[in-house]
């Protein structure tokens, strides 16, 4: 539409060409997703979790600035040290004050959506912090200078073979190696170098207990724990909706969370911070960016129960055919298609457009958040704000001006019939007909329903 | 017993025999039918673009052809679940619209909640695959979706079960989306015709020789993709299976065609 909007389908384009990769990305996420459906058909009280889960949070948001305080003095009480941010910038330079006041210039991060969101890498980078991803896959795609194209699987769309030719010219593995058990391994190796050196650890964080001030990273790789204990400062960034009330609510989200995620009972490390360790600083940076506006927004509020799973992803069949990247916003998929706009609404208005409506994302949603209806109700908005692309919006005036009147509707009906019946081929199938590109048009019949059921009426009076 | 029938506009312009099959499967069953001659579309593809505005008429006209009726069937899932799902914000509190909701049935739905049908007296003795179109079955729930978790069920293939001679087919992805979606077809062109591509591939490894669903949308999607790619397969409504027709291009449809 402009230069600052992105369009969804025409990023898309870029990833349909490789078919074969298309499939290959689409059976990967797939496979995720089935095995997200055995673990969640083992728990029989599943539909009742989900529910007791949107529940939580609906509650929790309601009530959000009391449980902040809440949690926050909790979290003082236990020696933590907080911080409030109200956006990304502000989220940026605290993370930049503490680093500089411990004199800290080499920094291991475990995974975090939210200094993705904050772009806190490429700005401690210009202040000179050298920044290490420990995650395998977010590794694999800071070497590749790429952002991560899915929330929990970053490096989903890379191939084997192209890790070991990354890993051959960074880390000097073996040419042609593709064995995932050896690149492992040469991960492992280069990231422990990474671990010893590391003056301070900074994570993400899935939940944050108001009652407690404890805050907990779910993770598979232990790299969170291995970054937060060896350095003696933990820097932990939470965005204020990962709070839940008690304790006892993680015994709902710990049990959903995972099987959501991969399919996985519970992840291999799920790691409770209570305080900082003995000798070291724990600092807590509250983020809000945005979020309160989500907040207050009567249409797309409960877009913030969302616990970034991903699993809206593994089965969205637009992501698995349309890859990470096409969606040009830090959170791919259903629920980076509700969140975007509410980003950037002008940027990001092809994102609702994106989907099917097929609602398997509003089905798989682990909170129940009701995706595929926030992004046709985004649709809406796209159109009342005026981003929705001129000839679109003028076509639907006219088909629905058509429809308004059953006689426009009935000759414009058998006009249409009749002129496909005639037109040759080269003029049905062009390059303004976008469904025909790889699809036949029907076979327009000579007569509609209407016709034939009044004269079979009038055959039978 | 009366309803009123809606037939939506595609159906009506593109596919009339899926109507006249619908109307034949319920007038078998003793149903009187009768098709309100004033109506035109429910107002998806607008509504789906998110053009409330231009929506709003045609959801004010179909409750003014329709309140009357006592129950209002209509062969696809998609056009019945935009009645009842999404005509809220442009009818909600006006007189007549909660009994619309509640009467606005897909034609399975139908036959199976209001008339118990259990057996559809038709015979059609070939392999077909069941596609569950993502509106009929994820927002009006005629079959358990493959994401809950719940007692499994599905008023479409029960009744497709009960005709004589068919074999259904079991797919690896049995509720996937084809990628119809409406504007989605033409606006995310090529990711669309994947979707539609891999629903064959699964039809074609399952030994499907037709697809069939409950919305003729879906169909018309996967029909075109089918006849441009010439894949060896055909598709029918539910309704002109329940209707006893035969398989296009069988010789016995050959046949009735002449």
């Amino acid at each position: 539409m402009n230069a600052t909007s992105c369009n969804h389908a025409k990023e898309a384009d870029r990833f349909t060409a490789d078919q074969p990769r298309v499939q290959w990305h689409d059976q990967a996420l797939w496979f995720v997703r089935a095995k997200r459906d055995t673990a969640a058909h083992a728990v029989e009280e599943w539909e009742q979790l989900r529910e007791t889960a949107s529940q939580i949070k609906r509650h929790t948001l309601a009530r959000l600035p009391e449980y902040l305080e809440q949690f926050e003095e909790n979290a003082l009480r236990l020696g933590a040290q907080v911080h409030w941010a109200r956006d990304a910038d502000e989220h940026n330079r605290i993370v930049l004050r503490i680093l500089q006041q411990h004199g800290v210039h080499k920094l291991v991060k475990s995974k975090s959506m939210l200094t993705e969101e904050c772009h806190l890498n490429p700005f401690l980078e210009q202040h000179g912090v050298e920044v290490v991803d420990t995650d395998l896959g977010e590794r694999i795609v800071q070497l590749r200078s790429q952002p991560p194209s899915h929330i929990v699987l970053p490096a989903i769309h890379i191939k084997k073979e192209e890790v070991g030719q990354l890993f051959h010219q960074c880390l000097g593995t073996e040419p042609g190696a593709t064995d995932p058990k050896y690149l492992t391994e040469a991960a492992r190796g280069h990231l422990r170098e990474k671990f010893l050196e590391a003056q301070a650890g900074l994570s993400g964080v899935n939940f944050a207990v108001a009652e407690t001030g404890g805050v907990i990273v779910c993770t598979n790789e232990g790299n969170a724990d291995l970054g937060t204990s060896l350095p003696r400062l933990h820097i932990a960034c939470v965005g204020i909706e990962k709070i839940v009330p008690r304790a006892a609510d993680l015994a709902v989200f710990l049990r959903l969370l995972a099987r959501s995620a991969t399919g996985q009972p519970i992840t291999s490390y799920t790691s409770h911070f209570h305080g900082p360790i003995s000798g070291g600083e724990l600092h807590i940076v509250l983020v809000d960016n945005g979020r309160s506006r989500i907040r207050a927004d009567r249409q797309f509020w409960e877009s913030l129960k969302c616990i970034r799973c991903g699993a809206c992803l593994n089965t969205c069949p637009v992501y698995r055919r349309s890859g990470g990247y096409s969606y040009q916003h830090t959170i791919p998929g259903p629920i980076g298609s509700v969140l975007g706009p509410l980003k950037d609404a002008k940027k990001n208005y092809s994102l609702p457009y994106a989907c099917s409506l097929c609602g398997s994302c509003t089905d798989i949603c682990p909170v129940k958040v009701p995706l595929h209806h926030q992004l046709l109700t985004w649709r809406g908005e796209i159109v009342r704000r005026g981003l929705l692309p001129w000839r679109k919006w003028l076509e639907m005036k006219a088909v629905s001006w058509v429809l308004r009147n059953r006689r426009r509707y009935q000759w414009s009906g058998k006009l249409a019939r009749w002129a496909v019946r005639w037109m040759p081929r080269w003029m049905l199938y062009n390059r303004l007909n976008d469904w025909g590109k790889s699809r036949e048009l029907p076979e327009f019949p000579r007569k509609s329903f209407r016709e034939l059921y009044r004269n079979r009426n009038g055959r039978n009076q | 017993m009366q309803v009123g029938l809606f037939i939506p506009c595609y159906i009506d312009q593109l596919f009339p025999d899926v109507g006249m099959a619908t109307v034949e499967v319920l007038e078998k069953l003793g149903v009187q039918v009768d098709f309100p001659i004033e109506q035109t579309c429910c107002g998806q593809p607008m509504a789906n673009t998110g053009c409330i505005e231009d929506t709003r008429p045609l959801a004010e006209r179909f409750l003014a052809i329709f309140r009357d009726y006592p129950y209002v069937v209509c062969p696809s899932g998609s056009c019945v679940s935009m009645v009842r799902h999404h005509y809220e914000a442009y009818l909600a509190g006006r007189p007549g619209f909660e009994e619309l909701k509640r009467k606005t049935m897909e034609l399975c739905e139908f036959l199976v909640q209001v008339l118990g049908v259990e057996r559809i007296d038709a015979r059609f003795p070939h392999r077909v695959g069941l596609h569950n179109s993502c509106h009929g079955h994820r927002e009006l729930r005629l079959g358990a979706a493959s994401e809950l978790v719940i007692r499994p069920y599905n008023k479409v293939r029960k009744l497709l079960e009960s005709v004589d001679g068919i074999q259904l087919t079991e797919l690896d992805r049995p509720d996937e989306c084809c990628g119809f979606g409406g504007t989605f077809a033409v606006n995310e062109q090529a990711v669309s015709t994947l979707m539609g591509m891999d629903r064959l591939q699964d039809h074609q490894q399952a030994g499907s020789e037709v697809i069939t669903a409950a919305d003729m949308s879906c169909l018309m999607h996967l029909d075109g993709l089918i006849r441009r790619n010439g894949k060896p397969l055909r598709v029918m409504h539910v309704a002109q299976i329940f209707a006893g027709r035969p398989l296009p291009g069988s010789p016995q449809a050959t046949s009735l065609a002449k």
